[in-house]
């Protein structure tokens, strides 16, 4: 684990933030710092506001209270240093098109008029993946690709033009348990070798719970930020939803919550 | 006229009377420009929206025989509004087939009272909704070229966001990318390709021009490039050979261009799925990897 100390930047700061349309609040008084190179996990019930953070950190929605920093500035629209896998709904079977292109895509896409740079494109698309282990589905159709070959292709159109921070949404959602570690493995991966910041928006934390340096957890329009075993535990969840919550371990350290709306990680094993 | 095995025989004997000159030159250039904007259509998935701005044309091109205008005037001028409210109305909308479609059927009604108020009304008619090749002037030409020129520019201007946001569209709009510029760009774009393809093929069967051949090419190859060239190479093999059959049978062009679009892609998915069959790969849904997989786009 990183140490928090002033040799660190931060690259996402927050204080007193909240979140939300103009008559509806999502969540409020979230105080967050994130430092370079740390993997944080986003953990809540669905229709918490998880994904209304990557909104609010991407410059897509505007907080309604409270300030917010990322990477050193306002979060703004088009930040080349973030990047971005969305839950995705716009790729299915019937998509024809190779992966190399849609990498290429991420690294050279908002770039107007003719391109005359096709060979470094292509250089720096094979890069990137090759970087998740994807090199052999350069030439496959996206609408080819089982849900795990998918989400390494996803992640190599976000590091393709090597971000200083990376936001994945729900991106083991699809997958079976051994495709989930083996998709954390591979991120978890990237954060120490690039040393980029992640954040990652799941519902099962225990495919996770091993790398993380921290977890920010959103429920009942509140939000808690910490260590893991600070947060997870049953004074925070039970302070935080203001219901009784319960966390339970098992003898691998595999996470149980009890209460709440939901039970997390009970799937987990 | 008698067909003859020496084809440039046949063809310089089709090209000593200027509307079959005509026709070529204006099929030609339609042709490649259709097969490019259909692959977008293709990508977007805005086929529909394609076949019912044919039809808000309609209207248009009978309210512009009304007034005794250049049909292709109230083409653009009636696809280009359809076309931008569309696009403002978001990218969903351009899926919204009900909506979409009662608006069509509006516009088709709405070019008939403008028909019936004009009295040459069968021979218009007729060239409005299914095409007349064989009657472009030597001007329609010209126009047809000048427009063309102004849709493959702004398409290379625009070719890569274009391409990423039809693909990706999060994270296009994460990235910064303006989606409903881009999404209004494409539709004129579109108005424009389908207010002179009219010409040709007619409202009802814009279709076959504009979105079979970039079927076709995207089951073939799996790259952009090679897929709108595909495209542009089908959708000229339809025109050309359509309109070289139509000089020795006494049928419409627009029939033969549309029935060899559909055979092709029956060729091609027929063949697609015998291939699927012969080897059977668990897992994988794609067609077998075209032979151009290495060459450069």
């Amino acid at each position: 684990m990183l140490s928090t100390g002033a040799t660190v930047p931060e690259v996402i700061r927050a204080e007193r933030l909240e979140v939300g349309y103009r008559d509806n609040v999502v969540w409020r008084d979230a105080n967050l710092s994130i430092h370079r190179g740390e993997f944080v996990a986003v953990i809540g019930p669905n229709g918490a506001g998880k994904t209304t953070l990557f909104r609010m950190l991407l410059g897509l929605q505007h907080p309604l209270r409270g300030s917010l920093s990322v990477l050193g500035g306002a979060p703004h629209r088009g930040n080349p240093r973030i990047g971005y896998v969305p839950q995705r709904h716009t790729v299915d079977n019937d998509t024809h098109v190779e992966c190399e292109t849609l990498v290429r895509l991420g690294y050279s896409g908002t770039r107007w008029g003719p391109g005359f740079s096709l060979r470094e494109e292509r250089e720096v698309a094979r890069t990137a993946l090759a970087a998740v282990g994807a090199s052999d589905l350069a030439h496959k159709a996206l609408g080819a690709l089982s849900g795990g070959e998918l989400q390494r292709v996803f992640l190599a159109e976000a590091i393709v033009g090597d971000p200083e921070l990376l936001l994945l949404d729900e991106p083991l959602a699809n997958l079976d348990l051994r495709r989930s570690r083996d998709l954390v493995e591979l991120v978890h991966g990237l954060v120490l070798s690039r040393r980029v910041t992640t954040l990652l928006v799941a519902h099962d934390i225990n495919p996770l719970i091993q790398c993380l340096d921290k977890v920010i957890y959103i429920a009942n329009g509140r939000v808690a930020t910490g260590a893991p075993n600070e947060v997870l535990t049953s004074e925070t969840l039970t302070a935080l939803y203001g219901v009784p919550v319960e966390v339970l371990r098992d003898s691998r350290q595999n996470i149980v919550i009890v209460g709440g709306d939901e039970n997390h990680g009970a799937e987990g094993g | 006229m008698t067909f003859s095995w020496n084809l440039v025989t046949d063809l310089r004997a089709m090209w000593a009377y200027a509307f079959m000159r005509n026709a070529f030159e204006a099929g030609t250039i339609i042709a490649i420009v259709a097969g490019i904007i259909g692959y977008f259509v293709v990508l977007r998935r805005s086929s529909f929206a394609t076949h019912a701005l044919g039809h808000v044309g309609f209207s248009g091109a009978a309210a512009a025989v009304l007034f005794g205008v250049n049909p292709v005037y109230g083409l653009l001028v009636f696809t280009g509004s359809g076309a931008s409210g569309m696009a403002l109305l978001g990218r969903r909308a351009v899926n919204r087939d009900i909506e979409i479609g009662t608006v069509l059927a509006f516009m088709l009604g709405l070019g008939l009272l403008f028909l019936s108020l004009y009295r040459g009304f069968a021979n218009e008619a007729y060239s409005i909704l299914f095409g007349e090749l064989l009657g472009i002037s030597t001007s329609g030409v010209v126009f047809t070229f000048e427009a063309s020129l102004v849709v493959l520019g702004v398409l290379a201007l625009t070719y890569r966001p274009l391409l990423f946001a039809s693909l990706d569209e999060d994270v296009a709009e994460a990235k910064g990318l303006p989606m409903v510029g881009l999404g209004l760009v494409f539709m004129l774009l579109l108005a424009v390709t389908i207010s002179i393809a009219v010409q040709i093929i007619g409202v009802l069967l814009i279709f076959a021009l504009m979105v079979t051949p970039a079927a076709i090419a995207v089951r073939l190859t799996r790259r952009p490039l090679t897929a709108v060239l595909v495209a542009v190479v089908i959708a000229l093999a339809a025109t050309w050979v359509g309109l070289f059959v139509s000089w020795y049978e006494p049928y419409p062009v627009s029939f033969f261009i549309v029935s060899i679009a559909f055979a092709l892609y029956v060729a091609v998915r027929a063949g697609q799925a015998i291939a699927a069959r012969m080897a059977p790969r668990p897992g994988t849904m794609a067609p077998p990897a075209p032979s151009s997989a290495h060459e450069t786009s």
